[in-house]
């Protein structure tokens, strides 16, 4: 039933590049048109202000396209986000300070050794916690408070004392993103690990099987479906904690200090182009995540 | 020396609703080489009392001994295969894979494996489906498997629960045949738990006829049928009379409803 469940993603995305293009198209079209509404409305207010000051009457096509070429919109327009985008990532050289791609770059190798040490840290707390009675009465009420401590909160701290230490770049954001993406693989590697039914283990005590035995020809095998799972929510999970420990830290690199520096300047297009980059290199990682998910499960016989 | 010998086995289980008394005074002695079926009604204790000789469950009373020894050391020294209702076969092992799984375990040679695990695939005959996965398997076939799997390593006691319970009627002929065959050529001491009467009579040399609460052993059936039995051997008049007397005994256990 988990393996179904588990699994569903993957077989709507090969029927959506077949025959669902048209739907996409269609919402993709919707938010794009809703977008366009709402920055003109929220634009509009300032150009009506600026129009009464200087005594000139506003035609409405001229409100309109004043509203989609301001410098420093309330909201962006589509359009402008987009020449903001492509200016950051192609109009610059790539080891440019300006350039979209370097700060891209920067938070990804944090989310990356986040994402590295977070699932590490997970996958060995579960085993202890599934090995050990003691450890899952101790660690797991840790465990869950530690991820109900607000991230916003933690992170300044851990960045403030770890620079007083002498450490900066990428190790401290790692931390964080480690703290956000350990806990899902954590429950994930728990339940895998658990997986295992009656009859299962009762054959592996049949054949007196030692618990590394069990552990390595059984557990772990059966608990892939849902390592994975957690995967993709851990990977997206480190690069928001890479964003939000950037923020704080007086940094100048990096997609979360593009926000940051945006929203001091009120570089809007900036801060929305940094935005779409996030949300792009989740997806991708998530997407990679996926396809080495496919591509294991099937070779395990765990996916059909 | 006998394969199994129980005497006075009771096991008590401790539950919430209080003590449940799954086995009580279990008295039986079983020859090497007999096919022996234990049949009743559900929570007659049967699943127990195989789980038992296997040292899957500890007996709160009585002895119990396998091969002469304790069921935990008779385990330890290979003494069984067991046999589930469902397969079990793991879905990323192909069938040599799965059939090479307590092979492993016990650490048999490489070459030692490949050799076994050819000979069991013979016996059950699976030869040539080695290298598919569970999944392109039907139903038998898996449960075909999952027995080459409980012979691979020697053992001479199969136990089997249900084995059978889940596949259909035709399937089901065909493997109790199998079976019958595979315990003449091998000559292994068979421990077959059942619900079908005709199944009972058709495979076993000794018939344990069980009941509920507490569970206990009504009647022993010895059979009066020869080892080489074909599927027609069913409409004959010995075997319809053994059926009976089977039918009587699980009536006895009921006698208060
Ligand atoms: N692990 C257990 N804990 C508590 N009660 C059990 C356990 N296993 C079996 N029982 C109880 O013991 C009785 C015998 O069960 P079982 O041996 O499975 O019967 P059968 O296989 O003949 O249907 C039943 O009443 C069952 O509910
Ligand atoms: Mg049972």
């Amino acid at each position: 039933m988990t393996d179904a469940v588990l699994n569903a993603p993957t077989a709507r995305r090969w029927r959506l590049s077949t025959g669902n293009l048209l739907p996409i198209l269609t919402v993709l079209l919707v938010i794009v048109a809703v977008w366009y509404l709402a920055a003109m409305r929220m634009n509009a207010t300032w150009e009506r202000d600026q129009a009464v000051r200087a005594g000139v009457e506003l035609t409405l096509p001229d409100l309109i396209t004043r509203t989609l070429t301001q410098d420093r919109p309330v909201l962006p327009a589509p359009h402008q986000v987009a020449a903001g985008l492509w200016e950051g990532v192609a109009g610059q050289p790539v080891t440019s300070r300006r350039s979209l791609v370097w700060h891209a770059w920067v938070t990804l190798s944090a989310t990356l050794a986040g994402f590295a040490i977070g699932t590490g840290a997970g996958v060995l707390l579960a085993v202890g916690i599934v090995h050990s009675r003691s450890m899952d009465q101790s660690v797991m009420p840790w465990a869950v408070a530690s991820q109900t401590v607000p991230i916003l909160a933690i992170a300044p701290m851990v960045i403030v004392v770890m620079s007083s230490a002498g450490i900066t770049g990428l190790l401290p954001k790692a931390i964080i993103a480690a703290w956000l993406s350990f806990f899902p693989v954590l429950v994930g590697m728990v339940k895998g690990l658990r997986t295992p039914d009656a009859m299962q283990t009762d054959l592996m005590r049949s054949w007196s099987a030692s618990g590394s035995q069990q552990f390595w020809r059984l557990r772990l095998p059966s608990s892939l479906p849902y390592l994975f799972a957690s995967l993709k929510v851990a990977i997206a999970a480190a690069l928001v904690g890479t964003i939000v420990a950037e923020l704080p830290s007086g940094a100048t690199a990096g997609l979360g200090a593009r926000l940051l520096s945006g929203s001091y300047y009120g570089q809007t297009v900036q801060i929305w182009s940094a935005l779409f980059v996030a949300a792009i290199l989740a997806a991708t990682l998530v997407a990679i995540v996926s396809v080495i998910e496919r591509r294991t499960l099937t070779r395990m016989g765990l996916a059909r | 020396m006998q394969t199994i010998e129980a005497r006075g086995v009771s096991l008590t289980f401790q539950t919430a609703d209080g003590p449940v008394h799954a086995l009580k005074d279990v008295d039986l002695t079983v020859a090497p080489g007999e096919f022996v079926s234990f049949i009743g009604p559900s929570g007659c204790g049967k699943t127990t009392f195989l789980r038992s000789i296997a040292a899957l469950e500890t007996p709160t009373g009585g002895t119990l001994r396998v091969n002469g020894m304790e069921p935990d050391a008779a385990r330890r020294a290979r003494a069984y295969g067991y046999v589930f209702q469902a397969p079990g076969l793991y879905p990323w092992r192909t069938i040599s894979g799965n059939i090479s799984l307590p092979l492993e375990i016990m650490g048999f040679s490489k070459a030692d494996r490949a050799e076994r695990i050819a000979r069991v695939m013979d016996l059950v005959e699976l030869s040539g489906f080695g290298g598919k996965f569970p999944w392109q398997l039907s139903g038998g076939m898996q449960q075909r498997a999952s027995i080459a799997r409980a012979l691979a390593f020697d053992a001479d006691i199969l136990l089997m629960d249900e084995p059978f319970g889940a596949l259909d009627e035709i399937v089901r002929d065909r493997l109790n045949e199998a079976l019958l065959a595979l315990w003449r050529k091998t000559g292994k001491t068979i421990g077959f738990v059942t619900h079908s009467i005709p199944e009972a009579v058709y495979l076993s040399t000794k018939i344990v006829v069980m009941s509920p609460r507490p569970g206990r052993i009504t009647r022993v059936i010895d059979s009066t049928l020869p080892p080489d039995r074909p599927l027609d051997i069913r409409d004959t008049p010995e075997f319809i009379a053994l059926a009976h007397e089977v039918r009587e005994g699980l009536r006895e256990g009921h006698s208060y409803d």
